[in-house]
């Protein structure tokens, strides 16, 4: 169905069963902000995954998407909707400038091209106060009503749209993998000196590639603003764009729900692990070494290899 | 062939391209008959793979002037040159290992005919495609194997699969980089089957080590050795060029 595997299916249908019955169990806040990293993620593994791109400046197109979403609402007044479609789009155009800038080089030029980029972002956010609020941050987002209907001030209310922004991402996502342009994109990464051969321009296809998990991010970015209440600066820093990868990597890079779970994890240890204070990063750093030494494909990734199906 | 009145498709004046000190090719003025079958030979280095590089724009010649058509095509890009009907194939066999035979096929069709941007739409689309891809396949033999995995097939039928992927543009102009090497006699002898029906309507440049092939097959023949020409012709004169016969067969034979 829809191209998904068996297995895929079966995840899926884990996954939504998950995603409705969370907020009975776990704070709906740590769920949604779950559900906002993991739509993150995937659109990371995009790059990292299909293309086979480290970037380590994602964190300048979540950032944005989430300080032009909670501006809008919270300085302009405009509804929430509005201010994540605006988020993506925001991520979506710095992505279109930024991956133009970042694609014709390779490998580690790439990831240092990609990481200074996002250093500009991030002293930008600093600098321009009047939109970003600079060390203060964005307070107090209100959560107004959706469309200008629907009333978000419940948490129950606001899990429903991350829920379902979430879901159409992991579907979407999917189906760019499984697209003319993501077998392309697979050929690509398997030999692109004879993609130029055939007449193929691969630099075309990173770039779009580029952008969607830009979008993505900004996407995230916004739903995370509006869920949170408050845009700050460490949401557009450089230890936010390594956790999205160390959430790929966990995960498992090059699966679709790998991200999802490397997500889950990595929120879930900066909540329960809170009251070790500093030692958080250092025993993540921990379980980050342990992971890579154990699971090499990570852990969807390892899964999916011991089933012999792609997740 | 009545080469006196065809006029040629391809053309190099001068060609050279340097290595960091080192001529891998040296001065090469071709003229490739629109067509004709013409092999390009020579010992082991002598620049063959070198010059089908430059002439694909993979490599930027160190001097020299390539026309294609007519035109001054030196400054291109690689993919630029493909879309204008230059194809090539790859001495080490190029294929997507990780794609099945058909899905290998599909991909060069896939772009010509519009389908390698929609991201939005499901790759069921490609389907549209299979049956040209079977047909393809079946060209060159390897009609049973289309929902293999590329990188599982034997090394004689990824160069087919390699052959077949490049017909699948329809290239007028055809630039294959030693077709059989490292085949069995029997897929040489299916390849050079194929080749000869391919000439239809096309022109085939081939770099090729295995004499009784291009005897066979070419119109013209120029035998490069370090870089340089060293003869020039159709096989009879070729091969009883006594320069050709220390230059080539004492290398090859030593
Ligand atoms: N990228 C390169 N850098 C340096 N030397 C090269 C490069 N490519 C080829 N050469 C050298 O150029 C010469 C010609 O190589 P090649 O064109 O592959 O020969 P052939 O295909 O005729 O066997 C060889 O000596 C090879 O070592
Ligand atoms: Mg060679």
């Amino acid at each position: 169905m829809f191209g998904f595997s068996r297995a895929q299916l079966i995840s899926l249908v884990i996954l939504i069963a998950v995603v409705i019955a969370a907020p009975f169990f776990v704070y709906p806040i740590v769920a949604m902000q779950v559900m906002c990293y993991a739509l993150f993620a995937l659109g990371t593994n995009l790059l990292m995954g299909s293309v086979g791109l480290l970037s380590l400046g994602q964190a300048a197109y979540f950032g944005l998407g989430g300080y032009t979403a909670g501006y809008l609402v919270q300085s302009l007044g405009l509804t929430p909707e509005i201010g994540i479609v605006a988020g993506g789009l925001a991520g979506g155009l710095l992505g279109a400038v930024f991956g133009w800038l970042a694609i014709r080089r390779q490998d580690i030029y790439f990831a240092m091209i990609t990481l200074a980029l996002a250093q500009i972002v991030y002293f930008g956010a600093v600098q321009l106060t009047g939109f970003t609020g600079g060390e203060n941050g964005i307070q107090g987002i209100p959560r107004s009503a959706l469309f200008g209907l629907f009333p978000l001030a419940n948490d129950h209310a606001i899990y429903a749209l991350v829920a379902v922004v979430f879901l159409i991402g992991v579907v979407f996502v999917h189906r760019v993998i499984h697209s003319p342009f993501g077998q392309v994109v697979r050929a690509v990464r398997d030999n692109e000196p004879r993609m130029v051969s055939l007449g193929y321009r691969p630099a075309s296809y990173k770039r779009i590639m580029f952008i969607l998990a830009a979008v993505l991010a900004g996407i995230a970015g916004g739903l995370k603003a509006m869920v949170m209440g408050i845009q700050t600066l460490s949401d557009v820093g450089i230890a936010t764009s390594g956790l999205v990868v160390l959430m790929v990597l966990l995960g498992g890079i090059g699966t679709i729900f790998g991200p999802i779970v490397g997500a889950l994890i990595v929120i879930a240890m900066q909540y329960y692990l809170a009251p070790f204070g500093a030692w958080v990063i250092v025993i993540q750093g921990g379980i980050f070494v342990i992971c890579v030494l154990v699971f090499r494909r990570g852990i969807v990734g390892e899964l999916a290899y011991r089933l012999k199906s792609p997740l | 062939m009545n080469e006196a009145v065809t006029e040629a498709v391809l053309e190099t004046s001068g060609l050279t391209k340097r290595f960091s000190g080192f001529t891998a090719v040296d001065n090469v003025s071709l003229s490739v008959k629109a067509g004709s079958i013409h092999a390009l030979i020579g010992p082991n280095g002598a620049g063959k793979t070198t010059c089908f590089n430059l002439l694909t724009k993979f490599l930027q010649p160190s001097a020299g002037k390539i026309t294609y058509r007519g035109d001054d095509i030196t400054h291109l890009k690689p993919a630029d040159v493909a879309r204008r009907g230059m194809v090539r194939s790859f001495q080490i066999s190029a294929v997507f290992g990780h794609m099945t035979a058909l899905e290998n096929v599909r991909i060069a069709l896939q772009r010509e005919r519009g389908a390698s941007f929609d991201f939005w739409r499901s790759d069921r689309r490609l389907q549209r495609f299979n049956d040209r891809a079977r047909a393809l396949l079946e060209d060159v033999g390897l009609g049973p194997f289309a929902d293999t995995m590329a990188a599982e097939l034997s090394y004689g039928r990824k160069r087919a699969l390699e052959i077949a992927t490049t017909l699948a543009l329809d290239p007028p102009l055809l630039l294959l980089d030693e077709p059989t090497a490292g085949m069995t006699e029997q897929d040489v002898a299916r390849i050079v089957d194929l080749i000869k029906r391919l000439r239809q309507g096309r022109t085939i440049l081939m770099v090729e080590h295995n004499l009784s092939v291009v005897a066979g097959l070419s119109d013209r023949i120029t035998v490069l050795t370090r870089g340089r020409v060293l003869a020039e012709g159709n096989y009879e004169t070729v091969s009883r060029d006594p320069a050709v016969i220390t230059a080539y067969l004492g290398s090859d034979h030593a």
